[in-house]
C-alpha cells in the first residue's frame, strides 16, 4: 500500500472515532492521572529506601502513605481508562457493521450478484474485529505509552541528569527497530486478511452446497481444495504471525541495553556520590517501566498494522459505486399500468449484448405473457422492470413517465413479484407471509395463506403460523416455498404483477386451485407472466415470443398458433410427449 | 478439551516454544541478581571495575535472551498456525461426514463462523498461549523463588501475593468466559443477517424492505454490542486489581525490610532487589492481563468449534457396510418407507411401498408437499427412513458404505447448485477423469451445449458462486450434464426440468431416457413427461395412491385424472 493511500485509511479509521470524542477525552484524562500517579510510586519507594538506610521515621511513614495513596489512584483511573476504551472500540465496530450493512442495501445488484457473498461476510465479521482489536489496543496501551515514557524520563531527570541522558540516547535504537519491523509486516497482514477472504468464500460455498458434495460423493474432492486453501492460509498467517512477534523480543533487547545503560551510569553515580542507593533503586524500576511501554507499543503496531489492513478492505467496500443518488427524485405515483419499454439495450457483461433495441408498449390491465427459450432474456426483462439493472440505452415507462426518474422504491412498489428462486426469511411463517404488508392483520396473513391452499400445510407444522422457518428448513418442499411467496403478494395486492416462473414447482392441481385467486388478482392489473406451461399462458391478452434478446413474435394464442411461427411448434411439442 | 488433540505433528514446537520462553524468562530473572551485586560489592565497595563488569554481563544475558526468545516466537507461531491448519481441516471434513439433519440442524451460518472467525481465534490464543501463558507463572514463580533466596523471611509476602493474584485472575476467567461464547453467539447472528439479506436481495428489495432490515441489523448488533461491553467491563478490572495487589506488597516489603534492616538481618541492596523482583511481577501480570482476553475468548471458541465435533455424525457406515450391490433385477425397494422431517411434525411420506426394477424409467407425480422429493431423497440416502427400509440393488440403503451407494446413483436436485470455477470444473463433480467427448456429449444431451459453447472460452468459461451469472434454465441445464458425465446406473431427477420450456425438456427426456439400462426416476409436474414413462408412481399427501401407466392410471386413479385435467383442459379443443 502507498504512503497515501495508509494515511488516507489511517484518517478514516479517525472519522469513525470522532462521534466518540468524549470517550477519548476521559480516556486521555485518566491516562494523564494514572501514568502520572504511577510514575511517583517509584520515587516514593526510592524515598522510603533512602529514609530507611538513614534511620528516619517521619520521612519513611510518610512515603508508606502517599505510596498507599498513588497505588489506589492509579487503579482507579486504569480501570476508567479501560472502560472508556472498551466502549470506544465496540461502538466504533458498531458504526462500521451498520454502515458496510446499510452500504449493502444500496450497492447495486450487480455487484451482490457478481461478488461472492463469503468475502462480503468476511469483512462484516473478521475485518471490522480486527479493526476494533486494533483500536482497543491502540487506545489502551499506545496513548499511556508515550504518556509513560515520556514521564519517565521526566521522573528519571529529577532523579540524575547523566543517566537520563544514556536513556535518551538509546531510545531512537528502539524506535527505529519497532517501526522496521511494523513496516515488513503490514503486506503479510493484507495477504493474510486476502487469504482470510478467499477462505470464508470457500467454506461459504460448499457448507450451503453440502447436499451436492454428498450428492456427488465429492467429500474428498472438495476436501483436497480446501485443504489447499487452508495450507495456503496457513503459510501466509505463520509469516504474518512470525514476523508481527519478532518486534517483541528485538524491543525487549534494546531495552536490556538501556537497562544496562542504567545500571552502569547509575552504578558509577554512586561510587562518585553523584547520587544515592536509593535514588538507584527507583531509577532502576523506571528503566524497567521504560521499557515496558515500548514492548506495548510494538505489540500495538503489529495490531494496528493487521488493522490498518482489515480496515482498508473495509473501505474499498464502503467506497464501492452504489446505485444512483435519488435525493429529491419523486415518487412514481400508484399507476395505471400502462409499460412501454423504449428501444432498449442491455447487457451484463459489456462485451456481449443480451437485450438490443427492444420496443413493446403494454395498456393497463394486460395480461403479457413472456415465453422463450432459456436464457432469452425473460429474466433479464424483469430485472429491468424492477431495476434491479438499469438499461444502458433507451428507457422504460410506466404510464408514459419514464421509470428511471423516480425513486426506486416507488418504481418497486408499483409490481408484486414472485420469482422461480424462492427465498425464505429466517422467522416464523406469520412474518414470511407478512413481509409484504408489515401491517396486515392477522386475518388477513390466514386468508392470503387460505387463498393459496397453503394454510393446511402451515396448520400442520409444530407450531403453526408462529414454525421458525429459514431459507435452509428441510421439510418444506421447493412447491410450497413458492405458495408461500404467493401468498405474500396475495396479501399486498399490488397494482401491478409480474410472476417469474411463479408456479413452477406447484403441481398443477393446486395451480387450478388457486387460480381462481390468481385471476381475481390479476383482473385489471397489468400482469407480466413468466412460464414454460403454455396452458398458464393461453389466457394472456399479449404473448411475447422471445429469443435471443429480442421479441420475435408477438400476439394473442390464436393469432400465434394460426401464424404457424415458432410459438405455434413450441406449443405443440408440449404434447409430443 | 479434545480439540487440543490437534497440536500432534507440532508437539516439538509446542513444546520447544515454551521452553525457549523459560529460558528467557531465567535470563531475564538474573539480571536483578546482577545489579544487586553491583550495588552491594560494586557500589558498596567502591569499584568501578566490578560495575563494569557486571553491566556486561546484563548485556550477555539480554542478547543470550533475544536469541531465545526469536526462536521461541518462531516455534509459537509455527504450532499456532499448524494446529489451526489441522483443525479446521478436520473440522471441515467433519461437517461434510454429517448428514443432511445434522446439517439443518445447525444451520449453514454457524458452520461456517466456526470455521473461520472462530477458529481464527484459537489460533492466536494458541499462539499467546505457547508464548506467555507458560512463561508469566513462570516468571511470577521464579521471582518468588529468587526472593527466597534473596531473604527467606521476607519471601512470605511473595507467598500471599501469587495465591491472591490467581484467584483475581481465576476469577475473572470464570466471569468473561461465558460472555465471550455469548459474544461469538451474538457475532453468528450478525453474520446470518449478512448472509441472508445478500441472498434475498431481489426480493428484500422487491418490497423495499432496505429500511427495515437495516433497522434489525441494528438491533442485532445493539446486543452484539451490549455483550461485549459487559465482557469488556469485567476484563477491565484485571490490570487495576493487580496493580494495588503488587503494589501493596511492595510497601510491604519495604515496611517489613525497615524493620529487619534496623536489626541489621538484610542489607539495603537486597531491599532493591526484592523490589524489582515483585515489578518483575507487575510488568508480566501486565502482558498476562491482554494476554488473557485473548486466551478466554479463544477458549470460549474452542467450546464452540468442540460442539460441532461433539455431534456425531447421525449416519454412519456400519462396520461390515458393503461397497457393492447383488445381482438382482431390484434395483430399488421401499418397503412400508416413512419420514418425519422434525419431531412432532406431521410426517411427509407414509407407508411407502414401491419396487423399481433395473433399466426402469420410473415417473414420480403428486401435488405440492406430497412427499415426491422426500421419497426419492431416501434413495441416495440425504435421509434415513423413521420406520420402514429402503433397498437398493437388494441391500438396505443403510448397509452400504455411502460413497458406494452414491457413486452409484446421478442425483439432479430439485434447486440446481453450481459451484465457482470454470464449466469444466462442474461438470468434473460427475466424473473426475471425465474427457472432452464425454463432456460434450452429456452437454449435448442435456441441450446446453450450444450456450456452452457461444461462452467465451467454451468448456473453460467461468462460473461464479451459485451460478449467479448463468439464468435459471441454464443452471439446470448444466446440473443436468453434470449429472450425465456420472453415468451413474441409477438417475434420479427431480422436478428438473421445471426451469426449461416444453421443447427443451422434451428433448432432454428423450436423451436421458434413451439408455436403455440406466434406471431413471424422474419427478416432475407435468403429465406429458409421464407418458413416455415405463410405470408412474402418483403421491399424494406422502402416500402412494396410484401406480402404473399413464393410460391405466387415467382411467383408474382419479387424482392421477385430476392432474391430467388441469394441465389438458381445452387443450384437445385447440
Amino acid at each position: 500500500m502507498k504512503a497515501s493511500e495508509y494515511t488516507g485509511t489511517l484518517r478514516r479509521m479517525l472519522s469513525y472515532i470522532r462521534p466518540y470524542r468524549s470517550y477519548l477525552a476521559l480516556s486521555i484524562a485518566a491516562a494523564l492521572i494514572s501514568v502520572a500517579s504511577m510514575l511517583v510510586f517509584p520515587l516514593l519507594a526510592g524515598r522510603a529506601v533512602d529514609a530507611i538506610s538513614q534511620w528516619e521515621a517521619g520521612p519513611f511513614f510518610r512515603a508508606v502513605i502517599a505510596m498507599a495513596l498513588s497505588a489506589g489512584l492509579t487503579a482507579l483511573f486504569q480501570f476508567l481508562q479501560n472502560l472508556s476504551n472498551n466502549r470506544m472500540a465496540y461502538l466504533i465496530s458498531r458504526d462500521m457493521r451498520r454502515d458496510l450493512f446499510s452500504k449493502l442495501q444500496r450497492l447495486p445488484l450487480s455487484y451482490i450478484d457478481s461478488h461472492p457473498h463469503g468475502d462480503v461476510s468476511s469483512r462484516m465479521i473478521n475485518d471490522v474485529d480486527q479493526v476494533s482489536d486494533g483500536l482497543l489496543m491502540g487506545f489502551t496501551q499506545l496513548f499511556s505509552g508515550v504518556l509513560t515514557i515520556l514521564g519517565t524520563l521526566i521522573c528519571m531527570l529529577t532523579v540524575s541528569w547523566i543517566v537520563t541522558l544514556v536513556v535518551v540516547v538509546v531510545t531512537p535504537v528502539s524506535l527505529f527497530t519497532a517501526s522496521f519491523i511494523a513496516r515488513r509486516t503490514y503486506s503479510f497482514f493484507y495477504s493474510q486478511s486476502e487469504a482470510k477472504g478467499r477462505q470464508t468464500s470457500f467454506i461459504d460455498e460448499m457448507v450451503s452446497g453440502a447436499s451436492v458434495v454428498a450428492a456427488y460423493s465429492m467429500e474428498g474432492e472438495t476436501q483436497r481444495r480446501f485443504d489447499e486453501i487452508n495450507h495456503h492460509f496457513s503459510r501466509v498467517s505463520l509469516l504474518a504471525v512470525f514476523y508481527s512477534s519478532l518486534t517483541n523480543p528485538v524491543t525487549r533487547f534494546v531495552n536490556s541495553l538501556v537497562y544496562m545503560g542504567v545500571a552502569l551510569s547509575g552504578g558509577l553515580s554512586c561510587v562518585y556520590g553523584l547520587m544515592s542507593v536509593g535514588g538507584l533503586s527507583s531509577i532502576l524500576t523506571y528503566a524497567s517501566q521504560y521499557a515496558k511501554p515500548f514492548n506495548e507499543i510494538s505489540g500495538v503496531m503489529t495490531e494496528f498494522q493487521n488493522a490498518i489492513a482489515s480496515a482498508s478492505r473495509i473501505f474499498t467496500l464502503l467506497d464501492e459505486r452504489e446505485e444512483r443518488r435519488e435525493e429529491g427524485m419523486p415518487e412514481l405515483a400508484r399507476p395505471e399500468g400502462s409499460v412501454s419499454f423504449d428501444s432498449v439495450s442491455f447487457s451484463y457483461d459489456k462485451s456481449r449484448t443480451l437485450i438490443s433495441g427492444l420496443s413493446l408498449s403494454v395498456r393497463p390491465g394486460m395480461r403479457v405473457a413472456i415465453v422463450g427459450p432459456t436464457g432469452c432474456g425473460k429474466t433479464t426483462l424483469i430485472n429491468l422492470l424492477m431495476r434491479f439493472y438499469e438499461p444502458d440505452e433507451g428507457s422504460i415507462r410506466i404510464d408514459g413517465r419514464d421509470i428511471s426518474g423516480y425513486t426506486r422504491r416507488s418504481v418497486r412498489r408499483c409490481y408484486g413479484m414472485v420469482l422461480q428462486d424462492t427465498w425464505i426469511k429466517r422467522g416464523s411463517v406469520r412474518e414470511n407471509i407478512a413481509l409484504s404488508r408489515t401491517d396486515a392483520s392477522d386475518d388477513e396473513i390466514r386468508r392470503a395463506a387460505r387463498l393459496c391452499h397453503i394454510d393446511n400445510f402451515i396448520a400442520a407444522l409444530p407450531s403453526g403460523y408462529d414454525e421458525e422457518i429459514s431459507d435452509e428448513s428441510d421439510g418444506i418442499s421447493e412447491g410450497q416455498r413458492q405458495l408461500i411467496s404467493i401468498a405474500r403478494i396475495m396479501l399486498s395486492e399490488p397494482d401491478m404483477l409480474i410472476l417469474d416462473e411463479a408456479t413452477s414447482s406447484i403441481d398443477t392441481r393446486t395451480e387450478l386451485l388457486i387460480q381462481d385467486a390468481f385471476a381475481r388478482l390479476m383482473e385489471g392489473r397489468t400482469s407480466f407472466i413468466v412460464a414454460h406451461r403454455l396452458s398458464t399462458i393461453r389466457n394472456a391478452d399479449l404473448i411475447l415470443v422471445m429469443k435471443d434478446g429480442t421479441v420475435i413474435e408477438s400476439g394473442t394464442h390464436e393469432s400465434l398458433m394460426a401464424s404457424g411461427g415458432f410459438y405455434a411448434e413450441l406449443y405443440r411439442s408440449q404434447f409430443a410427449g | 478439551m479434545r480439540i487440543l488433540s490437534f497440536i500432534k505433528g507440532y508437539r516439538r514446537d509446542a513444546v520447544l516454544a515454551p521452553l525457549f520462553k523459560l529460558s528467557e524468562a531465567v535470563l531475564e530473572l538474573l539480571v536483578p541478581i546482577a545489579v544487586a551485586s553491583l550495588i552491594d560489592r560494586g557500589i558498596a565497595g567502591n569499584d568501578p571495575g566490578y560495575i563494569v563488569r557486571m553491566a556486561l554481563v546484563m548485556v550477555a544475558l539480554g542478547l543470550s535472551g533475544l536469541i531465545v526468545s526469536v526462536t521461541a516466537q518462531y516455534f509459537a507461531a509455527r504450532a499456532a498456525t499448524g494446529f489451526s491448519e489441522k483443525m479446521r481441516s478436520a473440522l471441515f471434513r467433519h461437517i461434510s461426514s454429517l448428514s443432511e439433519s445434522d446439517r439443518d440442524a445447525l444451520g449453514t451460518n454457524t458452520m461456517i463462523t466456526r470455521l473461520t472467525n472462530d477458529s481464527n481465534l484459537v489460533q492466536n490464543g494458541i499462539n499467546m498461549f505457547l508464548r506467555l501463558f507458560l512463561r508469566s507463572p513462570f516468571v511470577v514463580i521464579g521471582a518468588a523463588l529468587m526472593a527466597f533466596a534473596v531473604d527467606p523471611h521476607l519471601s512470605w509476602i511473595f507467598v500471599i501475593v501469587i495465591p491472591v493474584l490467581s484467584v483475581i485472575v481465576a476469577a475473572i476467567m470464570g466471569f468473561t468466559i461465558p460472555l465471550y461464547r455469548k459474544v461469538q453467539a451474538a457475532l453468528d447472528k450478525v453474520l446470518s443477517r449478512t448472509r441472508e439479506n445478500l441472498q434475498g436481495v431481489r426480493v428484500l428489495r422487491a418490497f423495499g424492505k432496505e429500511e427495515e432490515e437495516v433497522a434489525s441489523f441494528a438491533a442485532d448488533l445493539a446486543s452484539l454490542n451490549d455483550m461485549q461491553i459487559r465482557s469488556g467491563r469485567v476484563s477491565a478490572l484485571l490490570n487495576p486489581l493487580t496493580y494495588v495487589v503488587i503494589n501493596l506488597a511492595i510497601i510491604a516489603i519495604i515496611y517489613a525490610g525497615r524493620v529487619r534492616y534496623e536489626s541489621s538481618l538484610i542489607e539495603i541492596g537486597a531491599i532493591v532487589a526484592l523490589v524489582n523482583y515483585m515489578n518483575q511481577i507487575l510488568v508480566e501480570l501486565v502482558k498476562f492481563a491482554n494476554l488473557l482476553v485473548t486466551i478466554s475468548r479463544a477458549i470460549a471458541s474452542g467450546r464452540r468449534i468442540e460442539a460441532v465435533f461433539s455431534i456425531s455424525p447421525s449416519m454412519e457406515d456400519a462396520d461390515d457396510a458393503v461397497e457393492a450391490g447383488l445381482d438382482t433385477d431390484e434395483a430399488i425397494v421401499f418397503s412400508g418407507a416413512s419420514l418425519t422431517y422434525r419431531d412432532g411434525g406431521e410426517p411427509s411420506l407414509e407407508d411407502v411401498t414401491l419396487t423399481v426394477h433395473k433399466g426402469e424409467k420410473i415417473g414420480i407425480i403428486g401435488g405440492t408437499g406430497s412427499g415426491k422429493t422426500s421419497l426419492v431423497s431416501l434413495i441416495p440416502r440425504f435421509y434415513d427412513v423413521s420406520s420402514g427400509s429402503v433397498s437398493f440393488f437388494g441391500v438396505d440403503v443403510r448397509k452400504w458404505k455411502r460413497g458406494s451407494l452414491r457413486s452409484m446413483i446421478a442425483y439432479v436436485p430439485q434447486k440446481s447448485r453450481l459451484f465457482s470455477g470454470t464449466v469444466r470444473d462442474n461438470l468434473m463433480w460427475g466424473r473426475r477423469n471425465a474427457g472432452e467427448d464425454e463432456m460434450r456429449k452429456a452437454l449435448e444431451d442435456a441441450d446446453a451445449l450450444s450456450f456452452v459453447m457461444e461462452r467465451k472460452g467454451a468448456l473453460d468459461s467461468p462460473v461464479l458462486a451459485g451460478g449467479k451469472n448463468l439464468s435459471g434454465g441454464q443452471r439446470q441445464r448444466l446440473a443436468i450434464a453434470r449429472a450425465l458425465v456420472k453415468d451413474a446406473p441409477v438417475l434420479i431427477l427431480d422436478d428438473s426440468f421445471s426451469a426449461l420450456d416444453y421443447r427443451t425438456e422434451a428433448k432432454v427426456r428423450h436423451a436421458v431416457l434413451s439408455d436403455k439400462d440406466r434406471t431413471v426416476i424422474l419427478v416432475s409436474q407435468r403429465t406429458g413427461a409421464m407418458m413416455s414413462m415405463d410405470r408412474v408412481v402418483v403421491m399424494d399427501k406422502g402416500r402412494v395412491v396410484g401406480i402404473g401407466r399413464h393410460d391405466d392410471l387415467l382411467s383408474s386413479c382419479a387424482i392421477y385424472r385430476e392432474i391430467y385435467q388441469s394441465q389438458y383442459k381445452g387443450a384437445e379443443a385447440r
